[in-house]
């Protein structure tokens, strides 16, 4: 007998919904134009996971022209002018939200952010709810952060139902956070010039990290090495399978690394012992100037923050100036998701999608 | 009570007169043409969480062990002799005392008065028992009412939280997972604790290759263990939940594909004793949600005979062992006299074309989707009447 495995499609109430919802040839510009015509025919921004290298490439290119444009003084343009973008974040965030927030008003939409606790969630309202009443108002785009893996997916098959509004994952769950990888493969690109050949290490609390999700999906998509770094605990079951290196010495998976990433330890998410203390913790996993040297001498290193200071990193090599890419990363958090913001608009706005 | 004499079925012809199966018709038997199907038992459907005597109809099943996991919870003599009566005339309702006191796995409940009350064994309920001492003292307390003990197999303290089997498929969704260990843990225990005890215990589902591997060899060394499954362990592996498909979220979770075809292996060769349906209809609410969040079940009491046909039809097994795992080892385990359509029983009889096709009613997809299956029921009878008529 073969193995029965059916496609989510046949959910009854769901049904309809998703018809509507993928990114199907309907979505792709009515004039199939020249080469290049879909180069990122994709309605919402979900996840790494599926999208093409090019794809990811494009939004990467997209991306630069807004850091130099950052970088004026006045820095507002009317591309997004007259739409509307909604900031529905069920989890706390301060730099995700404000980046988003930021490139929205730079493009010149219209930015509406909702915190979980003013929203009726709270009052016991359902995310599909919430989703079809935001829906409702007609935002054209919708930038949504949520604590369960897939509730994004969920939100994105109701509003496609409704609207040809565009969803922005900012993160959901342990599953994927799609906008800070782009934003660490931009980084790493403006310094490394590609990703052939080089070997990346992520490090640090792997199982509880949507960042690492995403981050293992593009930079492989993109050529790199990919290293995984954690202690047995915090390490994800078949991580090989998702074509990453695992190590759980940080010594052995730092040799010779051209990029670290360290992850924050989640510690909020830990229900249970995954590590002793935060004390041993740094002793072994913490990423100290020493332990840098078994790295290339050109390494980079980047977190996605918030930064535990003296839990995975020391100040010393969270400030290094020439090592530390930290905060070059949370200014290309701004450039990427520009970038993401006016690709993903311009189907509605009627622009073809390689202008 | 009316009498019956079914023709041209594919076999011999069934006579039932007075609400008995007997050798010959009756003079004033009503004549019914079972022409196209076959004759089985009633289906003893042995891990049912709701009482819904339409689809039990539908479905062929006539007898039902229900889970204690009810509001109130069956843990005393009175909610369990209210539940004996929620089946009216169309199906038996025998209800599951609940081992523990509300099901919290710390006190033994009223094991003997639930069984004078009408308790057909006692069920752990959704979850397992976490103590091991509870669980040696459950067993060895049972022991005195010759009770059988219906565990649900997986550590309670691996599986915390988990919504999903651990594995490249969870840490790709990012999905809070339990080993698939958690099982074989359950099950090791609870065999060891059976034989220290001498207690009978019945794993309501097994679903590893593992946890299977530690039944077979315990039953080979003669204990006291019985093992069922329900259709989504054999039918289904993890992809069916692929983009979060809420309608597949059962528990145990589903499993790696290895594991659902140790799973039909088990069935083949007798270490898995019965199929039950696990019928645990969930509103649409609690599945519209992210899927940690939603209620993990799936409606398939209906579908339970097309969905185990699925493993004849696929040569896995015979009809008469189809039976067996539908009728009689369920019948035999809980001590029922049916669970057959001999000479002398109560007339709880099925009439089945099983090469009808047959759509999974729309309420049902949730979990199975269109599938398409055969094997209609296309008449059951309940204690020599006819409850449902195609």
């Amino acid at each position: 007998m073969s193995a029965v495995l059916l496609d989510s499609q046949s959910f009854t109430p769901y049904h309809a919904v998703l018809m509507t919802n993928a990114s199907t040839s309907a979505l792709r510009p009515r004039n199939s134009g020249p080469e290049g015509a879909s180069l990122f025919p994709n309605q919402h921004l979900l996840m790494i996971a599926g999208m093409k290298p090019w794809e990811i490439t494009f939004l990467l290119d997209e991306a630069e022209q807004w850091v130099n444009f950052n970088r004026q003084t006045r820095k507002q343009t009317d591309v997004l002018k007259g739409l509307t973008q909604i900031n529905l974040f069920f989890e706390d965030s301060t730099r995700t939200r404000m980046s988003f927030e930021i490139a929205g008003q730079r493009l010149g939409a219209d930015v509406s952010s909702m915190a979980v606790a003013q929203s009726s969630v709270k009052k016991g309202e359902t995310l599909i709810d919430t989703a079809q009443n935001l829906a409702a108002m007609r935002p054209d785009i919708i930038v949504v952060r949520h604590q369960e893996s897939g509730a994004i997916q969920l939100i994105a098959d109701v509003v496609s139902a409704y609207t040809r509004c565009a969803v922005i994952n900012a993160g959901d769950g342990r599953h994927e956070h799609p906008t800070q990888a782009l934003l660490d493969a931009l980084t790493i690109r403006r310094h490394k010039g590609s990703f052939e050949g080089l070997t990346i290490a992520i490090c640090g609390d792997i199982l509880h990290s949507r960042v690492a999700r995403s981050n293992f999906q593009l930079l492989m998509a993109l050529g790199a090495r990919v290293r995984a770094v954690a202690p047995p605990t915090l390490m994800p079951t078949d991580i090989e399978r998702l074509g990453v290196e695992p190590y759980t010495h940080m010594d052995d998976g730092l040799k010779d690394a051209d990029v670290v990433i360290m992850l924050r330890l989640q510690q909020e998410r830990m229900h249970g012992a995954y590590v002793p203390s935060t004390r041993e913790y740094y002793y072994f996993y913490g990423l100290t100037d020493a332990r840098l040297k078994h790295a290339k001498p050109d390494v980079l290193v980047m977190h996605p923050g918030p930064m535990n200071r003296g839990v995975e990193i020391a100040s010393s090599v969270a400030d290094a100036v020439n090592v530390s890419a930290i905060t070059e990363q949370v200014e290309m958090g701004v450039a990427v998701r520009m970038a993401c913001l006016d690709v993903l608009t311009r189907q509605a706005r009627g622009i073809e999608g390689w202008a | 009570m009316s009498s019956f004499a079914i023709h041209n079925l594919d076999g011999p012809d069934v006579y039932i007169t007075n609400g008995i199966i007997s050798a010959q018709g009756a003079a004033d038997a009503s004549e019914i043409d079972g022409r196209g199907c076959m004759a089985m038992p009633g289906i003893i459907d042995s891990r049912v969480f709701a009482i819904d005597a339409a689809a039990f109809a539908r479905g062929g099943i006539t007898s039902v062990c229900l889970m204690p996991d009810q509001s109130p919870v069956l843990d005393t003599a009175q909610a369990i002799a209210h539940a004996t009566r929620l089946g009216g005339e169309t199906v038996s309702v025998h209800p599951l005392n609940a081992a523990t006191k509300a099901l919290q796995g710390n006190e033994i409940a009223e094991l003997g008065l639930g069984q004078l009350a009408g308790a057909v064994a006692v069920s752990t309920g959704r979850t397992g028992i976490a103590s091991t001492l509870v669980m040696q003292r459950l067993l060895s307390y049972a022991t005195r009412f010759n009770l059988t003990v219906i565990s649900h197999a997986e550590d309670v303290s691996l599986i915390a939280g988990a919504v999903a089997t651990e594995g490249e498929f969870a840490t790709r969704l990012g999905l809070r997972a339990a080993p698939a260990y958690a099982e074989a843990i359950a099950v090791q225990r609870d065999i060891m604790l059976c034989e220290m005890t001498g207690a009978k215990l019945h794993v309501a589902q097994a679903t590893t290759r593992r946890g299977l591997d530690i039944i077979r060899a315990a039953k080979a060394r003669g204990v006291c263990v019985t093992c069922g499954i329900t259709p989504a362990h054999f039918m289904l592996n993890e992809l069916a939940t692929a983009r979060w498909h809420t309608g597949c979220r059962v528990s145990p979770p589903l499993r790696h594909e290895d594991d659902r075809l140790a799973v039909i292996e088990a069935i083949v060769d007798g270490t898995i004793d019965m199929i039950a349906s696990g019928h645990d209809p969930c509103p649409i609410d609690a599945k519209r949600l992210p899927f940690a969040e939603s209620a993990p079940g799936m409606a398939t009491a209906e579908c339970l005979l097309p969905l185990a046909l699925t493993l004849v039809h696929a040569g896995h097994i015979s009809l008469e062992r189809l039976q067996e795992l539908l009728c009689l080892a369920p019948a035999k385990l809980l001590g029922f006299v049916n669970g057959t359509h001999a000479i002398g029983t109560v007339a709880d009889l099925v009439l089945v074309d099983i090469n009808a096709p047959v759509k999974i009613p729309a309420e049902m997809q949730s979990g199975f989707g269109t599938l398409p299956l055969s094997g209609k029921v296309m008449m059951t009878i309940k204690n020599g009447h006819v409850i449902f008529k195609r």
